[in-house]
C-alpha cells in the first residue's frame, strides 16, 4: 500500500516553502505599498473612473482635468490596447456633485467621452474602514463557527478537538498561500483588495473543510473496522480511499473556475483566480497537511501514555 | 417497478418540465405569470433580473446621518426609505431599486442613469417649502432669508443641499459652488438681518401637481389642507398689494404679488422652470423633507457595454466550463456519470427556474457562485459513485452497492453542504450592512445551488440510477466497465 503518511516531512517542508513564499510576497508589497496585500477603494475609500475616449487623448490632458479639480495625486494609467482609447484614473474620493463637472469638463477639454462605456466607483473613506473592520469580523467569525462545526460532527471520535485544530491549520494555510497569491498579483498586476475579495477568502474558509471532512470521516468509519492496525495505517488507508473523491471533485471546480477565469467578465478575474488557487490548496492541504497533522499530534500522545504506562 | 419509485420518477420529470417551461425565454402566458402570488400584485413576470453591474446604471449608498448626539427611532428610516423610493419612482425608470440595509443604511439602484448628481439631488431632497410674509418689499430669487420657522439647520458641512442647480439656472447664474463646497447656513449672501414671518409650510400642502401654461412656462399647482387653506384665506385677505415669497430650503424662489385674496386654498408656483426643474421642485414638494439627513456614502456606475460584455462573457464561461465538467463525468463514471449529468442539466433548469420565480436578481459574482456552484454540484454525485465502486468492488450485488453508496455517503455530504451555507450566510449579511449587493449576489446563488443540489445530486440520481440498475441490473452486474468499475 502507498504510503502518504510516512512521507509527511517533505509535504511540511513543500508547504514551509510555500508560505514562506508567501510571507515574502506579502513582505515586499508592504515594503513598496505600506500594505501586505493592496488594498482597494472599497476598504480605503476614493474614487476610481474607466473613461474611454472617442479618439486619442494624452495623459497630461487628463490629468490636466482633474488638477483643476483638486485631484493632483490622481494616477492615471491606459488600459486595454490604444486603440481602445481606455484609460483608468484614480483619485481620493469624489462627490456626486464633482463628478457631473468633472466629466463635462473632460469631453470640453479633453474630447468626446463614450458615455455608455463609462464607469466610476466612488467610497467615502469612513465606511471603507468601518466595512475593514466587518470584513475582519466575519472572517473571525466564520473560522469560528467552521471549527465548532467540525468539533461538532465529530463530537463522538475521540479527542474530537484535535480534529477542529488541524482543520483550522489546513485553513490558515491555505489562507496564507491565497493571500500570499494575491499579494504577488498586486506587485506584478497591481490587484487590489475589495469586497469581492473578502468574499473569495470567505469561500475559501467555508471550502477549507469540505475535503479534510471526507478524510475524517472515513477515519471514524475505519477506526474500529481496523482496530488492530496502528492509527497511522488506518489514516493512510483513509486517505487512499478517499483520494479519488477529492480528486474529481476537485478537477470538476477546477474546470469551471478556469473556464470563467480564462472567458468569463474581466472584473472578476481576480476573484476567481484568488478562490481557484484556494481551493487548489485546500484539497492538497487537506490530505497532506491536516491529515498527517493529526497523526503527528496523535502518535505524540499515544507515546506519552505508552511512556506512561511503561513507567 | 415499484409504485413509489415511478412516482418519484414522474415528479422528477413534471419539475424539469416545469423549470424547462419557466426557463426557456418566451412570452408566458398572462395566467401563469398571475400564480406568482410571493410576487407583487401587478408586477408578476417570468423575467431575469440582471443587477446593476449587468445592465448598466448607477448604485448610490445613503446613510443616515443625524446630527450629533441625535438618535433616530428604526420607524423612521422605513420612513425616509419610503420617501427615497417615492422620488426616486417619479425619475419614470425601469425597475429602480430602493432597499434598507442593515439599522442605518439605503441602496438605490438606478437602471440607466448616469449622471450621480441628478440621482442624488433627487433622492436627498430635504425641501422645506415655506411661505413667508415679504410685507411690500419683493425679495430677489436666489436670495437666502431667514425665517421664523427653525428650519433644516442640521443640512451643514458634508450634507449636501438638493437646491444649487434650481438656483443655478432661476438665476441664470452659477452658485452651485457655494452649495458643493459648505453648507447653505455658513457662505451664502444674507439678504439683510431681516427676519420673515413663515405663514405656511410644505407640510399644510394637501396635494402637488404640474402643468404648462398657455406662454409654454411650467408651474406648480398646489392644494392646501383644510387647515392651510384657512391662514391662507386670512393671510391673503388681510395682505392685498403686498408680496408673498416662496422660499425653498431659505432660498427664495419667487415672489409674487398677493393680487386678491385666495379662499379656496389652492394657488400655483411658477417661475422660470424647465420641464426638469420643474418636475423636480413638485417631487420635493410632494413628497416632503426626509425625517433625517442622509449621507452619500458610496456611488457607482457601470456603463452599459461593459455589463453587456460581462452577460455575454460569463454566458460562454458558463457553457464552456460546465460541457468539460458533463464529459469528464460521462468518461471517468460512464453510466452513472451520464445520469448524473441528466441530473445536472436538470439542476441547471430548476437554479434558472428560481431565478426567474423568485425573483432573484443575478449580478456578475452571483453568475460566478451559480457556475461554481454547478460545478460542484456534481460532488455529491461523485462521493456516490466512488463509494459504490468500493462497495462493488468489495463484491456487495449491484443494488445494495447503490444503496450502500447513497447511504454512506450522506454525512460527508450533509456537512460539507452545511458549511457552505453557514459561510453564506455569513456573507449575506456582511453584503447586506453595507449594501454590497455583487457579495450578496454570490452568496445567494451559490446558497440555491447548494440547495437545489441536495435535491438533485442526491434524489434525482438516486432515483435515475437505481431505476437503470432495476431495469437493467442482470445485463449491468456483467458488464460492469459501464458503471466505471
Amino acid at each position: 500500500m502507498f504510503n502518504i503518511v510516512e512521507k509527511r516531512r517533505w509535504y511540511f517542508i513543500f508547504s514551509g516553502i510555500l508560505i514562506a513564499l508567501s510571507l515574502a510576497a506579502m513582505g515586499v508589497s508592504y515594503a513598496r505599498f505600506g500594505q501586505p496585500l493592496r488594498i482597494g477603494i472599497d476598504f480605503t475609500g476614493g474614487s476610481i473612473f474607466v473613461l474611454e475616449f472617442d479618439g486619442a487623448v494624452t495623459e497630461d490632458q487628463l490629468r490636466d482635468v482633474f488638477e483643476q479639480f483638486g485631484l493632483e495625486s490622481a494616477i492615471v494609467q491606459p488600459l486595454g490596447s490604444p486603440e481602445d482609447y481606455r484609460w483608468q484614473v484614480r483619485t481620493r474620493e469624489v462627490t456626486a456633485e464633482e463628478v457631473g463637472e468633472l466629466l463635462t469638463a473632460l469631453e470640453s477639454q479633453v474630447g468626446g467621452l463614450n458615455r455608455d462605456a463609462l464607469t466610476f466607483d466612488t467610497v467615502e473613506p469612513a465606511i471603507g474602514s468601518e466595512v475593514a473592520r466587518a470584513a475582519g469580523l466575519a472572517i473571525l467569525v466564520a473560522s469560528l463557527i467552521i471549527v465548532a462545526f467540525i468539533w461538532f460532527s465529530f463530537r463522538r471520535v475521540p479527542n474530537a478537538f484535535r480534529y477542529g485544530v488541524c482543520t483550522i491549520a489546513g485553513m490558515t494555510h491555505n489562507l496564507l498561500i491565497a493571500f500570499g497569491f494575491y499579494a504577488l498579483m498586486g506587485i506584478v498586476a497591481g490587484w487590489e483588495v475589495d469586497s469581492l475579495f473578502l468574499t473569495a477568502t470567505l469561500t475559501v474558509i467555508g471550502f477549507s473543510v469540505q475535503d479534510v471532512i471526507v478524510v475524517f470521516d472515513r477515519i471514524r468509519e475505519n477506526t474500529p473496522k481496523y482496530r488492530r492496525e496502528p492509527f497511522e495505517k488506518v489514516v493512510n488507508r483513509s486517505i487512499l480511499e478517499t483520494i479519488h473523491r477529492s480528486l474529481a471533485t476537485q478537477l470538476n471546480a477546477m474546470f469551471v473556475m478556469v473556464a470563467i477565469i480564462l472567458f468569463g467578465g474581466t472584473t472578476i478575474k481576480p476573484f476567481m483566480s484568488v478562490l481557484l488557487v484556494g481551493m487548489v490548496s485546500e484539497t492538497y492541504s487537506a490530505i497532506f497537511i491536516a491529515v498527517p497533522l493529526l497523526v503527528v499530534w496523535e502518535k505524540g500522545s499515544r507515546r506519552r501514555a505508552t511512556a506512561r504506562a511503561t513507567a | 417497478m415499484s409504485q413509489s419509485k415511478t412516482w418519484r420518477l414522474v415528479a422528477i420529470i413534471l419539475i424539469a418540465v416545469v423549470a424547462l417551461f419557466v426557463t426557456l425565454n418566451i412570452n408566458h402566458p398572462a395566467w401563469v405569470e398571475n400564480l406568482l402570488f410571493w410576487q407583487p400584485e401587478g408586477q408578476r413576470d417570468i423575467s431575469l433580473r440582471l443587477g446593476l453591474d449587468l445592465q448598466g446604471g448607477l448604485k448610490v449608498l445613503l446613510a443616515a446621518d443625524p446630527p450629533e448626539g441625535q438618535e433616530f427611532e428604526a420607524s423612521s428610516m422605513e420612513t425616509a426609505r419610503r420617501i427615497v423610493e417615492s422620488r426616486v419612482n417619479s425619475l419614470g425608470l425601469t425597475e429602480p431599486v430602493v432597499q434598507a440595509q442593515g439599522e442605518r443604511r439605503i441602496i438605490v439602484e438606478l437602471p440607466g442613469i448616469e449622471n450621480p448628481e441628478q440621482a442624488v439631488e433627487t433622492i436627498k431632497g430635504t425641501a422645506l417649502l415655506e411661505f413667508v410674509d415679504a410685507g411690500f418689499n419683493p425679495v430677489p430669487p436666489g436670495t437666502v432669508v431667514t425665517t421664523t420657522l427653525g428650519g433644516p439647520q442640521a443640512a451643514e458641512g458634508s450634507v449636501i443641499t438638493d437646491t444649487s442647480s434650481l438656483t443655478a439656472t432661476l438665476e441664470g447664474e452659477d452658485t452651485s459652488d457655494i452649495v458643493a463646497s459648505t453648507g447653505v447656513t455658513e457662505t451664502q449672501p444674507q439678504a439683510s438681518g431681516q427676519v420673515y414671518e413663515t405663514i405656511l409650510t410644505g407640510a399644510d400642502l394637501a396635494n402637488v401637481g404640474l402643468d404648462r401654461t398657455e406662454q409654454n412656462q411650467y408651474i406648480i399647482p398646489f392644494e392646501l389642507n383644510q387647515e392651510g387653506a384657512e391662514t391662507f384665506s386670512q393671510y391673503t385677505t388681510s395682505s392685498v398689494g403686498q408680496y408673498l415669497c416662496i422660499v425653498l430650503d431659505k432660498e427664495v424662489i419667487s415672489c409674487p404679488t398677493i393680487r386678491e385674496p385666495i379662499p379656496g386654498g389652492r394657488g400655483s408656483i411658477s417661475g422660470a422652470f424647465t420641464l426638469e426643474e420643474a418636475r423636480q421642485l413638485a417631487i420635493q414638494l410632494r413628497y416632503g423633507a426626509l425625517p433625517m439627513p442622509l449621507r452619500v456614502e458610496s456611488f457607482n456606475r457601470v456603463g452599459a457595454t461593459l455589463g453587456e460584455q460581462s452577460v455575454n462573457r460569463s454566458v460562454r464561461a458558463g457553457v464552456i466550463g460546465l460541457s468539460i465538467v458533463l464529459l469528464f463525468m460521462l468518461i471517468y463514471y460512464r453510466l452513472p456519470g451520464g445520469l448524473a449529468d441528466v441530473a445536472l442539466v436538470i439542476y441547471v433548469l430548476i437554479n434558472l427556474a428560481l431565478y426567474k420565480l423568485i425573483p432573484i436578481t443575478l449580478t456578475l459574482p452571483g453568475i460566478a457562485g451559480f457556475i461554481l456552484s454547478a460545478g460542484m454540484a456534481v460532488d455529491a454525485n461523485i462521493l456516490i459513485f466512488e463509494r459504490m465502486k468500493e462497495e462493488l468492488r468489495s463484491g456487495r450485488r449491484l443494488g445494495r452497492a447503490i444503496e450502500m453508496g447513497f447511504d454512506r455517503a450522506w454525512p460527508s455530504i450533509r456537512d460539507g453542504q452545511l458549511s457552505t451555507l453557514i459561510i453564506c450566510a455569513i456573507l449575506f449579511v456582511f453584503g447586506t450592512n453595507f449594501g454590497a449587493s455583487i457579495v450578496k449576489g454570490f452568496a445567494i446563488t451559490l446558497a440555491l445551488g447548494t440547495m437545489v443540489n441536495l435535491f438533485t445530486a442526491v434524489f434525482t440520481t438516486r432515483t435515475f440510477v437505481g431505476q437503470v440498475a432495476e431495469a437493467a441490473g442482470q445485463w449491468l452486474s456483467e458488464r460492469e466497465w459501464i458503471l466505471g468499475v
